[in-house]
């Protein structure tokens, strides 16, 4: 029988194009202190460390956690690495979370970052293999086609993903780590920004981060007598789901993984209807038109519907009754490696009332997600108040 | 550290490739899908009936991200599947892998790993393991690296350059036994002695091969494990530890995290103090690190180490760990042991070392 496992401490970087004046253990070591404080522990106190980054090429450091490993108090404890794509920093929590739900440990520190600004995604990301053809786009102009592809099954209008990226950047405004704080963002601002990857715009897609994301997981008992000034966000449930990237078979716009990963993740909360069962969500969407795309996926729409629910505002912090995204999501920070993490972190941050200007009212039940490869890779959690 | 006695969890089958210099016309994939049929094909099961499948590999030895996604299609990822990957050595792949097995949702697990280190220069990339800052920037590279440890080891007084061409020596001609191994042959320790210094003290003997490969081994929890298998390996505890990365501030000498790794294991001691096993399958890349290894752990007379040839028949990163775990593992599914130990490293002179107790009986509560 697993053991009851919950949040009890968070912690993350401020997020900037550059974070110049941190090298890679400062940046990780100023999120993992700021969840040691949270959870009100030390150093001393954790019995393992679970860390996640996407390619080591984003930094050219080889399995950066040797190097780290002092830097995270980790020295004569277990430390694992955690690589599964742009999930990467939600399967990280998630590989963390089963170290305590195991019986393993009674309390893990899990820490996801990259320092983009270390060197070049768009290069890392394209690099040319034999026989293989080079897509030389990064990951905007792998998921335009599918967009597109979206678009025309759902009939949505054009409008839809520039609504998505104003609304994200208009939260981000609300949350002091967010990297992105475009004070005069609008519709307009969104709509003539350049066409990078058609139906892409320049303000519809994430941007480059530096960055790090921490979390404090524990047993019951450790979180029972936590002295955090905040109450355990429990995990009530969680789950990870893979396919491969080319098989004639797939749905890309809508994968198959995905819709079983929630039902997995659905099943374990005793979750029926979503939308109706769950307070807030932060979903992966590094590119505006993902929003609609994922609330079809994840059951908050009925398929071909999700754009509607976008239209309405309904996905809004401000008005909305299923807020998506409330912390600015990844269109408004992107340490790629952390961006998982950060969204896993961000529903624990609003479980526990610590979300501050963006927190949500009444936050009983909420949705951590991450997707990463070929849209193809996917990590989600539940969290809740009480405990499951 | 809270530590509950174990759900039992067993190796129940193993496979590898044939381990070699060079793969010239396969790649990653292809290296792996014949294995991985291998492993399913010795119990008669498929992917469909594995609750969780774990990787390890590194992305660095190929020069491209994410090259663990495509090797996802020698398994086959569909229907999706339940799976994850840590850019580690397989045998890392294997401790996830049982940890969630703790947990009673899922009996089985396929746990794999591959790299192929011929399409780079390994000691480059091996470098950029390094502190970025303050290490890297010099390129000492893993050879040199393992030279200042051996030195260490010499100026302790604690071994010679004959004790290092000794282990080469037994590791050559215990791999002629192993289908799987790439360096073997019939050497005295005094005739490796006449190889040439790569970097003084480690001759050409006391170094790993450069080695392309992989290997796989499937997990199974209680009943599951005795249906499908004669006699399972039960691993009786597991555990592992880092060090600090800085070398300066290590006894190379000594592994004090493989010690403390082989005691959260709970690997049996007799009233010496020595560790009591049938066999330990260490992997130690460089024939010096063997020693170090066997005084950590306090390895007794009696234990045969490294039948297979150990890391100085085979090497592959990211894999000689887990092959490791697998080769200890079917030394008790021959029967031709009832206990075993299995080791693995990570990282620049044993920086990071597992320990992995297997049995022929499985330990704890017995629930499962």
């Amino acid at each position: 029988m697993a053991e009851r496992t919950a949040v009890i401490g968070v912690g993350q970087t401020y997020h900037k194009a550059k974070r110049e004046d941190v090298s890679i253990a400062g940046l990780v070591r100023e999120a993992a202190v700021r969840a040691l404080d949270d959870a009100g522990m030390d150093w001393s106190d954790i019995d393992a460390v679970v860390i996640g980054k996407a390619p080591d090429m984003f930094e050219g450091v080889v399995m950066p956690e040797l190097y780290l490993a002092p830097a995270l108090g980790a020295v004569g404890k277990p430390m694992i690495r955690v690589h599964t794509a742009g999930s990467v920093g939600g399967s990280t929590a998630l590989v963390a979370a089963h170290l305590v739900s195991s019986g393993t440990h009674e309390r893990v520190l899990t820490v996801a970052f990259e320092k983009q600004s270390d060197s070049d995604a768009m290069w890392a990301l394209s690099i040319p293999q034999p026989f293989s053809a080079p897509l030389l786009a990064g990951a905007g102009g792998y998921f335009a086609p599918i967009i597109r592809a979206y678009m025309r099954r759902s009939g949505a209008p054009d409008h839809i993903g520039i609504l998505v990226a104003v609304k994200d950047r208009k939260q981000a405004l609300k949350n002091p780590y967010a990297h992105l704080h475009i004070e005069d963002i609008s519709f307009e601002m969104v709509r003539d920004s350049i066409m990078l990857w058609d139906p892409i715009r320049y303000l519809e897609t994430c941007p480059s981060s530096d960055g790090a994301a921490a979390m404090v997981l524990a047993n019951e008992r450790v979180a029972d007598g936590s002295s955090s000034s905040h109450p355990p966000a429990w995990i009530h449930g969680m789950s990870m789901r893979s396919e491969p990237t080319m098989f004639a078979g797939r749905d890309q716009v809508n994968p198959l993984a995905s819709k079983e990963c929630a039902a997995d993740v659905y099943r374990q909360a005793g979750i029926t209807e979503p939308r109706r069962e769950i307070d807030v969500a932060e979903v992966y969407v590094p590119f505006s038109w993902y929003e609609p795309m994922w609330l079809e996926s994840l059951g908050f729409a009925a398929e071909g519907e999700g754009w509607k629910l976008t239209d309405s505002g309904a996905t809004a912090l401000d008005g909305g009754d299923i807020p998506w995204n409330c912390s600015g999501g990844v269109l408004s920070s992107n340490p790629i490696g952390a961006s998982g993490m950060l969204r896993f972190l961000e529903v624990a941050m609003q479980v526990r009332g610590q979300a501050g200007e963006h927190q949500v009212e009444t936050v009983r039940r909420a949705l951590g997600h991450a997707y990463g490869g070929g849209s193809q890779f996917f990590a989600m959690w539940v969290l809740g108040a009480d405990k499951p | 550290m809270a530590r509950r006695s174990v759900r039992p969890v067993a190796v129940v089958s193993f496979a590898q490739s044939d381990m070699m210099r060079r793969e010239e016309h396969r790649n990653d994939v292809e290296v792996l899908q014949p294995v991985i049929q291998d492993v399913f094909g010795k119990i008669g099961l498929t992917k469909d009936d594995m609750g969780f499948v774990c990787s390890g590999s590194c992305d660095y030895l190929v020069g491209a991200p994410f090259s663990f996604v495509q090797a996802l299609d020698a398994v086959g990822a569909w229907p999706p599947m339940r799976e994850s990957h840590v850019e580690m050595d397989g045998a890392f792949a294997l401790y996830e892998a049982w940890t969630q097995l703790q947990e009673d949702d899922i009996d089985t697990a396929l746990v794999f790993s591959f790299g192929r280190s011929s399409m780079s220069e390994i000691g480059r990339v091996l470098t950029l393991q390094l502190d970025p800052y303050y290490m890297a920037p010099l390129w000492p590279d893993p050879v040199a690296l393992a030279a200042l440890q051996a030195q260490a080891l010499i100026d302790a007084g604690k071994y010679t350059e004959a004790d290092f061409a000794a282990v080469a020596a037994r590791s050559r001609r215990d791999a002629r036994t192993n289908p799987h191994a790439q360096v073997t042959g019939d050497h005295s320790p005094e005739e490796l002695l006449g190889d040439d210094y790569v970097v003084a003290p480690l001759r050409r003997h006391a170094l790993p091969p450069i080695t392309d490969g992989a290997t796989a081994v499937i997990l199974a929890a209680g009943d599951r494990a005795t249906e499908l298998c004669e006699r399972p390996a039960w691993i009786t505890g597991m555990d592992h530890r880092i060090e600090t990365h800085a070398l300066g501030a290590r006894d190379l000498t000594t592994s004090p995290s493989t010690r403390s790794a082989a005691e959260g294991a709970g690997i049996g001691r007799g009233d010496d103090g020595a560790v009591e096993v049938d066999v330990a399958e260490l992997h130690a890349p460089f024939a010096h690190q063997e020693l170090i290894l066997r005084d950590a752990l306090g390895l007794g007379g009696t234990a045969v180490v490294n039948p297979s040839g150990g890391a100085l028949a085979a090497n592959g990163i990211m894999v000689a760990g887990l092959v490791r775990m697998g080769e200890a593992a079917s030394r008790i599914m021959d029967g031709s042991a009832r206990t075993a130990l299995a080791h693995a490293t990570s990282g620049p002179c044993l920086q990071q070392n597992l320990v992995c107790a297997l049995a022929a009986e499985p330990a704890g509560d017995g629930r499962g």
